[in-house]
């Protein structure tokens, strides 16, 4: 059994019956119940529910602050490589794009770090492009070992790897995984994944799971939003989060709600998910998993995510560039970026509108605690 | 309530047996004014958030000298990761003291009573003062007892839920089973169930999410502090029997005497 087989079911609701016969009453009950289940999730992504954002606001903060507290953990993400073996339509990376190419010395790397610690960040998210010829697993370990040195907390958002290739990483330092099945409608996956390697559904479909058997201590999921109806789309990242949970308790499940952004290829989003759309993702997904991550990233606009911070967010990018090597060689790397970013601000700037909000950032919030202590007898 | 009323713990006297932690707090400059305007002693701190290389965000800066640090596991899911943040914690200065917290379910945040015995065990013999955060049982308290643990820190409820003493059953049964004292952690909302806890014979009571999620979280402290103080004092007192009915005016059997 693997999430496919939910998401084989999941796909045969009639989405829009269920949607339409939804009442004011429905969604007042379930903001009242302690535990949502999946249909009260699918409930709470309704066009009926929109008209409830504030109550659903209310009861997401309260539930966010419960769990989390006053707190928001920051990280940023450091661009290795923007090489590609895929056509996806919607990304500037596609191997079909005309984009500089550019891979990061192990020297270059430790310069990277260097800036973003500098910063005081203790927490990483690195990226590759999809291309093992280009970043190899070994590449990526040794780009580990160099950061470890610099940060408590390395996350990876690489190419789908088998159970043993997370665990090699896991091994050597990596403790998250984010990886985006970016969308779940299996037809139109096929369609934006014309050709390479990640034109095999199931196989992106079961990294996340696979990861959590390789021991990850936190994963992240989501569906790139605007690639299909984001209302499916998201009730099928909270499956797919809650697939998860149930089934790796000792895994921190949690879900990503990336927009897509403008690219070098000039894709244009099919749907149109705007802010009041995004806010019904991210009330209803908190309401139906209450001590989930939620992470958003700077694809949204500062003022957005000022806002956004009251709402269940509980982690935040800061200081970010998608370029690589963009942190160190600031004039150099330009034209290698995966898409524009809408909020410039450094690490100090958000770090003291999170101050003003009432919120204290959260720099480090884990240590990798691998390798042998003196003395280790357990 | 008699002066030298106090709690000892890895031979250490505790005057005030309110504990709280650091985790939630919407600054950590608050912590200093918590401990001042409530006298607390004893604070536990999550050594994940621990930055010893960030001198503004290193949290350890925040609490003062006086207080006793009770560095936790936070984020451990195995034995083998609770005794590794264990050493790193005493390693990185923050003493002797470490609150064991194994949790492999994050869907309810439950500890795992089994490996935190096994932690348990190894951290005491290495000269560790354990004081290990469980589900409320009775077999596995008694097994913590053997593993050396100085005290037993059972749910009220889970974490975060601030339900108040949802195993309060439980939780008596350790009272009145287990010699260590039994320190009520987690779940506990307001300062009436730590009155509650304290009543009926715990030893102390940890509450951080009651506390940082307050409004003023320096007057909910001092709440806290007064409310355990309060059930100390009538657990001292000794409270009187409770009735189902009240007494009968005139007794129904007096015409027996
Ligand atoms: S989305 Fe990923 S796989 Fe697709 S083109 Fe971009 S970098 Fe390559």
């Amino acid at each position: 059994m693997s999430f496919y087989d939910i998401y084989q079911e999941a796909k045969n609701i009639d989405f829009e019956q269920h949607w339409q016969s939804v009442t004011d009453n429905d969604i007042l009950r379930i903001l009242t119940k302690e535990r949502l289940d999946a249909a009260d999730y699918l409930t709470l992504l309704s066009p009926r529910a929109a008209d409830f954002l504030e109550p659903m606001a209310q009861r997401a903060h309260r539930l966010t602050v419960q769990h989390f507290g006053h707190t928001m953990l920051l990280y940023t993400p450091m661009y290795l490589a923007n090489h590609c073996a895929n056509h996806c339509l919607y990304c500037s990376f596609s191997a079909l794009n005309k984009l500089k190419r550019k891979k990061l010395s192990l020297a270059q790397v430790e310069e990277e770090a260097k800036a973003i610690a500098a910063t005081g960040l203790k927490h990483i998210l690195i990226l590759t492009g999809e291309s093992p010829a280009h970043s190899p697993v070994s590449y990526i370990a040794d780009c580990v070992g160099v950061l470890k040195k610099y940060f408590d907390s390395i996350s990876i958002e690489v190419y789908p790897l088998s159970t043993e290739e997370y665990a090699q990483l896991v091994a050597v330092g990596v403790d998250g995984l984010t990886i985006y099945q970016e969308v779940y409608d299996e037809e139109m996956y096929k369609h934006l994944h014309p050709r390479g390697p990640k034109r095999d559904y199931r196989y992106r479909l079961d990294a996340p799971e696979r990861g959590c058997k390789a021991k990850m201590r936190t994963v992240n999921v989501g569906a790139l939003l605007g690639l299909e109806d984001w209302r499916k789309e998201a009730f099928f990242t909270g499956l797919h989060a809650d697939y998860l949970q149930n089934k790796y308790l000792d895994t921190e499940i949690g879900i990503s709600v990336p927009r897509i952004r403008p690219n070098v290829g000039g894709f244009s989003p099919k749907v149109d998910v705007t802010d009041r759309h995004l806010v019904q993702i991210i009330l209803a997904y908190r309401l139906f998993m209450p001590r989930a991550g939620i992470a958003v990233s700077t694809r949204e606009r500062a003022e957005l995510r000022n806002h956004l911070i009251k709402l269940g967010v509980t982690k935040m990018s800061a200081g970010v560039t998608t370029e690589v090597g963009g942190h160190s060689e600031k004039d150099s790397a330009e034209g290698t970026g995966q898409f524009e970013i809408s909020d410039n601000r450094g690490v100090d700037e958000i770090k003291q509108m999170l101050l003003s909000q009432g919120y204290q950032p959260v720099f480090k919030d884990w240590q990798c605690i691998d390798g042998e202590m003196p003395g280790e007898s357990v | 309530m008699p002066n030298n009323d106090k709690l000892i713990i890895g031979g250490q006297e505790i005057g005030n047996r309110f504990f709280t932690g650091t985790g939630k707090h919407a600054s950590n400059a608050i912590i200093p004014q918590i401990v001042e305007h409530s006298g607390i002693e004893v604070i536990t701190v999550a050594l994940r958030r621990v930055d010893l290389s960030s001198p503004q965000e290193n949290i350890l800066n925040y609490i003062p000298k006086q207080v006793k640090l009770l560095p936790n596991t936070s984020g451990a899911r195995n034995a083998q990761e609770a005794v590794r943040i264990a050493r790193l914690a005493r390693a990185t200065g923050c003493g002797n003291w470490i609150k064991i917290e194994v949790i492999s379910d994050n869907k309810y945040l439950l500890p795992d009573n089994y490996e935190t015995v096994k932690a348990t065990e190894i951290l005491a013999k290495e000269g560790f003062v354990v004081l290990p955060y469980v589900s409320p049982d009775l077999m596995v308290a008694k097994a913590l007892v053997d593993a050396g643990a100085a005290a037993v820190m059972p749910l009220g409820a889970p974490i975060g839920t601030n339900k108040g003493l949802q195993t309060k059953e439980l939780i008596r049964i350790l009272i009145d089973e287990i010699k260590l004292p039994i320190i009520v952690d987690a779940g506990i909302g307001r300062p009436s169930e730590a009155a509650e806890a304290m009543e009926m014979g715990a030893a102390a009571v940890l509450a951080n999410t009651a506390v940082a999620t307050a409004k003023d979280p320096v007057l909910m402290a001092r709440a806290f502090c007064q409310a355990v103080e309060a059930g100390r004092k009538a657990y001292l007192a000794g409270l009187g029997p409770t009735r189902d009915v009240a007494d009968a005016s005139s007794p129904l059997t007096g015409f027996l005497d």
